[in-house]
C-alpha cells in the first residue's frame, strides 16, 4: 500500500533502492481495481432492476452528483497524502458557494470566468490560512482545520444572516453549467475531470507532487532529503482550498439557494471519499483518480439505493461499511508489499 | 539544552495562552453585555422571545419580521430572537433555559420535536413564562396556545386540489416533505392521505411515496432527482415546506422532467418566481408569513396580561388583523392560504 | 507487523540499517509532527539504547509544576470566565445556572472522560456520537416495543460494549488506523441508528425516569445524575493517573515501541480503550434520551467534534502521551460555560461557534509561537555570546 507512495519517495528513501516501477505500477492498479468493481457492480445490478437508471437524464443527474464530491476529494488527497487533514472544506465551500451568490448580485454583469477565479482565489486564501497556521506555527492539521471548520462557518453565518441567493439572483448562463452538456457530460462534470487529470499528472510526472508522496511517507527523511516540506505542505493546503473554491461555485452553479449553512457536514464525506477511494489516511499513498472514483461511488449508492427503492435508511450503514472494507484492503495490500520488500532485502543483505 | 529552557518556555506559553483566550471571552462576553437591552422581567415590563425552528432561515426571517412588529404593537417592552443554528431536536433545549432563567414572560416557539422541548417547557411555565407555540406545534400538554397558519385540513386540502388540477385528476404523485417528525408537515399529509382515500374525485390519485429532504436543499434537491427515477410514471410532486418545493422546482427546471412533472405546494413568491415564470410551476400556495408571527405576538400578549388563559372560546385583539378567537385544541388561526399564480406572484413580497 | 503505522514505510525500521531520522515515533494521528514534538520524545524513544539519560529533569518540580502546567493554566481561564460572567451577567451567579449548565454538558463531559484516554494513547475515536444515538434509537424502539425499562437500559448499554468492541477489535487487533477506522463506524453505527428506528421518534419513557434525569439536588441546582457523573470522573482520573495501566496509556501514547518494551499489552490497552468509550458513548445516549425525552436516529448527531475539541482545549495531546482528566474537565465545562453565558446573554450562536474555533486554535497555537520566539531568542544570545 505505502508502494506507489514509494514511488514518489523513491528517492527519500535511500533504504529501499529495491522497489521497481513495474511491480509497483501493477500494484498501485490493484490499489483502485476493489473501487472500480464496486462501482462497476453497482451500476450493473442497478441498471439491470432499473433501467432508467443509465438513462441520459439518469447518467447526467449521477455525473452531476459526483462532481462537486470529487473536486473535494481531489484536493482532500492531496492533503492527506502529505499525513494531514482538512476538515475545514465544507466551511469552505459554503464561504465560497455563498461568496459567489453575492458577487452575482452585487456585479451582476461579471463575466463568469472571473467569478471563477474569485471564488477559487477566496478559496485559495481560506486555505492559504489553514497551511500557514499548520506549518508556521507548527501544530497538528486535524486541531486547527477543527478549529477553522467552526469559524469559518461562523464568519459565514455572521455574514449571510438570514440572507439566501437563489438561482433565479444569479445568470441563466451560470446555472445552465450544471444543465448542459457536451458529449453527454455536464458542463461541470467535464470541469471535475479536467482538474482530477490535471492534478493526477501533476501528483505522477512532477517533482513537487512526488513530494508530496515522500513528505507523507517520511516527513523527516524528506527534510533530510532537501525537500522543502513547509512549502510543499503550505501548496498542499492551497490547492486544496483552491478546489474547495472552485466546488464552492459550481454549487452555486447547480443547487437552488447558498446561504449560512451551505456545505456544513461535508467534510465527513469528503474523508470518506478519499478513503474509500485508497487514499491511506496517514498518507504516502493514494492517488487523485482513486479519490475521485471514491466519490463517484458514495454518491452512486445513494442514487442506487433510491432508485431500486431501497429502503434509505440503509444508505449510511452501507457508506460506513464500504470505508471499513477499503482501510482493511488498504491493510492486506500493505501488509502483503511489505512481506515481499523485507524478503526483497533478505536476498540483498 | 532544549530542556534547560523548557520551564520559562512552558510558563510563558500558559501565560500567553491565558491571556489570549482571557481576552478572547471577555471581549465576547462584553460584546453581548452591551447590546443587551431594557431589564427583562422587571415589574409591568413585559419581554417576549421568539424561538424559530432554526435562524437564518428566509421564512423563519419574514415569520419573525412579522413577530417584531406584533410585540412592539402589543406594547412589550422588549423583543428577542434567540434560536440554534440548526434544526435539531435537542438545539432548543438550552435556549428555552436560558430564557427561563432570564425570566422571560413569553416564550413563543417553533418546536424542532413536539416532546423534546417539553421538560424545559415546563419548566419555563413553572417559572411563571407563558408559552405561545406558533408555526409547528409541541405537544399540547406543554403549551398555552397553538397558532397556527390556517387551519391544517384547508392547508392540507388546497394543496390536493392544486395538484389535482396540474395532473388532470388521475396518475401517481409523490410528497417531498420536511422532516419526518415535523409536527405541521405530519399533520397535514395525514389529511391529504385520508382525502386521498375518502374523496371520489381524487379516486384515480396515488400517493406512491412520502420522502423527507430535511428543509436542507441538496437533500431534497436529491430526494426530487431520487423520485423521478424511482417512480417512472409519476405525474406530480406536493411539496408541503418552502425549501422543498424551491429545490424541487429547481431540479426540475434543469432536468428532462420541466413541465412534465407537476409541482405544488408550500412555497415563498420571492423564491418561486423564476419557476413560476418559467413554467416548471404553475401554482402554490402560502399564507402570509408575517401574519404568523404577528398574531403569535398578540397572543402572548393577552396571556401575559391575564386577559386570556388559553381556554376554547377565549378572544384577543390582534392589532390590525382584528379579533382572534381560540378553537377546539387551543388553536389560533391567521387567515386562509393565498394561492400565486404567474398573474398575481408580481403583488407579493415575501 | 503489530503496528499500523510502521507499514508506513517501506522499510520496517527494526529490520533496517539504522537510520536515525526513520527511528523517531510514527504518527498516531495526521497532522505535521514539529521538530518539538520529536525532541522531546525522542529521548525515551527510539534512543532508549544510548548513552543518553531517559529522564531529563524538568524546569520546575512539585508545587509549581502543578500550579503553571497546562492543567492548572485551564483551570485558572475556566475560573477567570466564570466570575467575569457572575459580574457581568445578571442571574447568571445562581443555582439554576449550574443545573441548566451542568445538564447541557453531561453529555461532553462523560464521552470527553474515555476520549482523553483513548487520545493520550495516541489514537482516536469519531464514532462516539454515532454509537450515543445508536444507543437511543435501540432505546425508543425496544421500549416502544413493551419491553421493561430495566431491561432496555441494560440492553443498550451491552449494545454500546459491542459497539466499543468491534471498532476495538479492528484497532487494536487487526491494527487498522483509528482515524479511518472511526471515520467508517461513525457512518456505519449511525446508519444502524436509522435502520432500527428510521423516521420515528419514540418519547413516551416512563415520566419519573425522565423526571429523574433533570431533577437537581435539594435547592444546590446540582442535577442528580451528576452524582453517577462523577463516580465516573472520580474512575477515570483514578484509572489514568494512579494505576500501572493509566501510566502504560501515557507511555503508549509517547512510543508505541517503548510502552512494548516495558511490558504492556498495547493491544490488550487500546481494546480495554475502545470498550470503555462504546459503554460511556452508550450511557450518553441514554441520558440524552431521557433528558430529552426522545428517541430519534439524530441524537447527539456532530458531538464527537465537540467532545473532541473540548479534550484538546483541555490540554491533550492530538499526538498521544499527554493529558490529565483535570485538565479536560476544565476544558469542558470552559466550552459549557462560555456556551451558557452566551445564551443567557442572547448573543447570537454564531459568535460561540466562533469563540470555539478560535479557542481550540489558539490553545495549541499560543504554546508553539512562545516556544518559537524563545527559541529564537535563544539562538540570538547564542550568537551574541563571545566565542572562548
Amino acid at each position: 500500500m505505502s508502494l506507489d507512495g514509494t514511488v514518489g519517495a523513491a528517492p527519500a528513501h535511500p533504504t529501499a533502492p529495491h522497489s521497481r516501477p513495474s511491480a509497483l505500477a501493477n500494484l498501485l492498479r490493484l490499489r483502485e481495481l476493489p473501487v472500480i468493481l464496486a462501482l462497476v457492480v453497482l451500476v450493473a445490478v442497478t441498471a439491470a432492476l432499473n433501467p432508467l437508471f443509465l438513462s441520459e437524464q439518469g447518467i447526467k443527474d449521477l455525473l452531476l452528483n459526483a462532481t462537486i464530491l470529487m473536486i473535494l476529494a481531489v484536493g482532500q488527497t492531496l492533503v492527506i497524502i502529505t499525513r494531514n487533514i482538512d476538515l475545514s472544506v465544507g466551511s469552505i465551500l459554503g464561504l465560497v458557494a455563498f461568496g459567489t451568490g453575492s458577487i452575482f448580485v452585487a456585479a451582476p454583469n461579471l463575466p463568469i470566468i472571473a467569478v471563477f477565479v474569485l471564488g477559487m482565489l477566496f478559496g485559495a486564501v481560506l486555505g492559504a490560512l489553514n497551511g500557514l497556521l499548520i506549518t508556521i506555527a507548527k501544530v497538528p492539521a486535524l486541531v486547527i482545520t477543527l478549529g477553522t471548520l467552526y469559524i469559518f462557518r461562523g464568519v459565514n453565518n455572521a455574514w449571510a444572516g438570514g440572507t439566501q441567493y437563489f438561482a433565479g439572483d444569479r445568470p441563466e448562463a451560470f446555472g445552465n453549467l450544471s444543465v448542459d452538456t457536451v458529449l453527454g457530460f455536464p458542463v461541470i462534470t467535464l470541469i471535475a475531470v479536467v482538474v482530477v487529470a490535471i492534478v493526477a499528472v501533476y501528483m505522477l510526472g512532477t517533482r513537487p507532487g512526488r513530494d508530496l508522496y515522500a513528505i507523507g511517507s517520511d516527513p523527516d527523511a524528506a527534510r533530510l532529503f532537501g525537500i522543502p516540506v513547509t512549502r510543499r505542505v503550505l501548496l498542499a493546503f492551497v490547492v486544496n482550498g483552491l478546489l474547495a473554491g472552485l466546488a464552492g461555485v459550481l454549487y452555486a452553479s447547480r443547487f437552488n439557494s447558498v446561504g449560512a449553512t451551505t456545505g456544513s457536514g461535508l467534510e465527513l464525506d469528503v474523508v470518506a471519499a478519499a478513503v474509500v477511494g485508497g487514499v491511506a489516511i496517514f498518507g504516502g499513498s493514494g492517488t487523485v483518480v482513486g479519490a475521485a472514483i471514491g466519490a463517484l461511488l458514495l454518491t452512486t449508492i445513494t442514487s442506487a439505493l433510491t432508485a431500486l427503492r431501497v429502503d434509505k435508511f440503509w444508505q449510511q450503514a452501507i457508506v460506513g461499511i464500504l470505508i471499513l472494507a477499503a482501510v482493511v484492503i488498504d491493510r492486506l495490500a500493505s501488509v502483503r508489499a511489505a512481506r515481499k520488500l523485507r524478503m526483497l532485502e533478505a536476498r540483498n543483505v | 539544552m532544549r530542556f534547560i529552557h523548557s520551564g520559562s518556555t512552558r510558563r510563558r506559553a500558559a501565560f500567553a495562552a491565558l491571556a489570549t483566550s482571557a481576552a478572547l471571552v471577555l471581549s465576547a462576553c462584553g460584546g453581548g453585555a452591551a447590546t443587551e437591552g431594557g431589564g427583562a422581567g422587571a415589574d409591568g415590563e413585559q419581554t417576549i422571545t421568539f424561538i424559530p425552528k432554526q435562524l437564518n432561515n428566509p421564512y423563519t426571517d419574514v415569520v419573525l419580521g412579522g413577530g417584531e412588529d406584533g410585540a412592539t404593537e402589543a406594547g412589550f417592552a422588549s423583543s428577542e430572537v434567540v434560536g440554534p443554528l440548526d434544526a435539531s431536536a435537542s438545539s432548543q433545549v438550552s435556549f428555552i433555559n436560558a430564557e427561563t432563567q432570564r425570566g422571560t414572560n413569553v416564550i413563543v416557539i417553533a418546536a424542532n420535536d413536539p416532546d423534546a422541548v417539553g421538560p424545559a417547557l415546563e419548566e419555563a411555565r413553572t417559572a411563571g413564562a407563558k408559552i405561545v407555540a406558533f408555526d409547528s406545534d409541541t405537544n399540547p400538554d406543554y403549551r398555552d396556545l397553538f397558532v397556527s397558519q390556517v387551519n391544517a385540513k384547508d392547508v392540507a386540502l388546497i394543496q390536493l386540489e392544486l395538484i389535482s388540477k396540474q395532473i388532470g385528476g388521475e396518475g401517481e404523485i409523490a410528497i417531498l416533505s420536511a422532516t419526518a417528525n415535523a409536527t405541521n408537515q405530519n399533520e397535514w399529509i395525514k389529511f391529504m392521505e385520508e382525502e386521498l382515500a375518502a374523496n371520489p374525485e381524487y379516486a384515480d390519485i396515488k400517493l406512491v411515496a412520502k420522502v423527507y429532504g430535511d428543509d436542507d436543499d441538496t437533500k431534497s434537491f436529491q430526494e426530487a432527482q431520487g423520485l423521478l427515477q424511482a417512480y417512472p410514471n409519476l405525474k406530480g410532486i406536493i411539496s408541503p415546506t418552502t425549501v422543498g418545493i424551491a429545490a424541487t422546482a429547481r431540479y426540475l427546471s434543469t432536468s428532462e422532467y420541466k413541465g412534465k412533472v407537476a409541482l405544488t405546494g408550500l412555497g415563498l413568491p420571492n423564491e418561486m418566481r423564476p419557476f413560476v415564470e418559467d413554467g416548471t410551476v404553475t401554482e402554490f400556495a402560502l399564507w402570509d408569513p408575517a401574519q404568523l408571527g404577528y398574531v403569535a405576538a398578540f397572543a402572548g400578549k393577552a396571556l401575559a396580561d391575564g386577559s386570556i388563559t388559553g381556554e376554547v372560546g377565549d378572544t384577543f385583539e390582534a392589532g390590525e388583523l382584528g379579533e382572534r378567537e381560540v378553537a377546539e385544541g387551543g388553536i389560533v388561526l391567521v387567515g386562509p392560504p393565498t394561492v400565486f399564480t404567474k398573474e398575481n406572484i408580481g403583488d407579493y413580497d415575501f | 507487523m503489530s503496528d499500523p503505522s510502521r507499514s508506513r514505510t517501506a522499510v520496517d525500521p527494526d529490520q533496517g540499517p539504522p537510520d536515525p531520522p526513520a527511528k523517531g515515533k510514527r504518527m498516531a494521528a495526521p497532522g505535521t509532527r514539529t521538530s518539538e514534538e520529536k525532541s522531546t520524545r525522542r529521548p525515551a524513544a527510539g534512543k532508549a539504547d544510548t548513552t543518553r539519560v531517559l529522564a531529563v529533569p524538568k524546569g520546575r518540580t512539585g508545587a509549581a509544576r502543578i500550579l503553571l502546567g497546562r492543567d492548572a493554566i485551564m483551570i485558572y481561564v475556566l475560573v477567570v470566565v466564570v466570575l467575569y460572567a457572575s459580574l457581568v451577567i445578571p442571574r447568571f451567579a445562581s443555582p439554576v445556572t449550574v443545573g441548566f449548565l451542568l445538564l447541557d454538558v453531561i453529555p461532553t463531559l462523560l464521552i470527553a472522560l474515555p476520549m482523553t484516554l483513548v487520545i493520550i494513547s495516541g489514537e482516536i475515536d469519531l464514532s462516539v456520537a454515532s454509537i450515543a444515538g445508536l444507543t437511543s434509537a435501540l432505546m425508543g424502539v425496544l421500549w416502544q416495543g413493551g419491553m421493561p425499562i430495566a431491561l432496555v437500559l441494560v440492553i443498550c448499554v451491552l449494545a454500546g460494549l459491542v459497539a466499543g468492541a468491534f471498532n476495538g477489535v479492528l484497532i487494536a487487533y487487526l491494527g487498522l488506523p483509528s482515524l479511518a477506522v472511526t471515520i467508517g463506524t461513525l457512518a456505519l453505527f449511525r446508519g444502524l441508528a436509522l435502520v432500527v428506528i428510521g423516521d420515528n421518534a419514540v418519547a413516551n419513557f416512563p415520566p419519573g425516569l425522565t423526571s429523574f434525569f433533570t431533577s437537581k439536588i435539594g435547592g444546590t441546582g446540582i442535577p442528580t445524575v451528576m452524582v453517577g457523573v462523577v463516580v465516573l470522573i472520580v474512575a477515570f482520573a483514578v484509572v489514568l493517573h494512579f494505576t500501572p495501566f493509566g501510566r502504560g496509556l501515557f507511555a503508549l501514547g509517547y512510543s508505541k515501541e517503548a510502552a512494548t518494551f516495558v511490558g504492556i499489552d498495547v493491544a490488550r490497552s487500546k481494546f480495554l480503550l475502545y470498550l470503555a468509550t462504546g459503554t460511556v458513548s452508550a450511557f450518553a445516549g441514554i441520558y440524552w434520551t431521557l433528558r430529552y425525552s426522545s428517541a430519534r436516529s439524530d441524537n447527539a448527531s456532530g458531538l464527537e467534534l465537540a467532545v473532541i475539541a473540548a479534550v484538546l482545549l483541555g490540554g491533550v495531546s492530538i499526538f498521544g502521551g499527554k493529558g490529565s482528566i483535570p485538565g479536560v474537565l476544565a476544558g469542558v465545562l470552559l466550552i459549557g460555560t462560555i456556551n451558557y453565558a452566551l445564551k443567557l446573554d442572547r448573543v447570537s450562536e454564531v459568535v460561540l461557534i466562533i469563540v470555539t474555533g478560535s479557542l481550540l486554535i489558539l490553545s495549541v497555537v499560543a504554546p508553539n509561537i512562545a516556544a518559537a520566539v524563545q527559541r529564537a531568542r535563544h539562538a540570538r544570545q547564542v550568537r551574541a555570546a563571545p566565542l572562548p
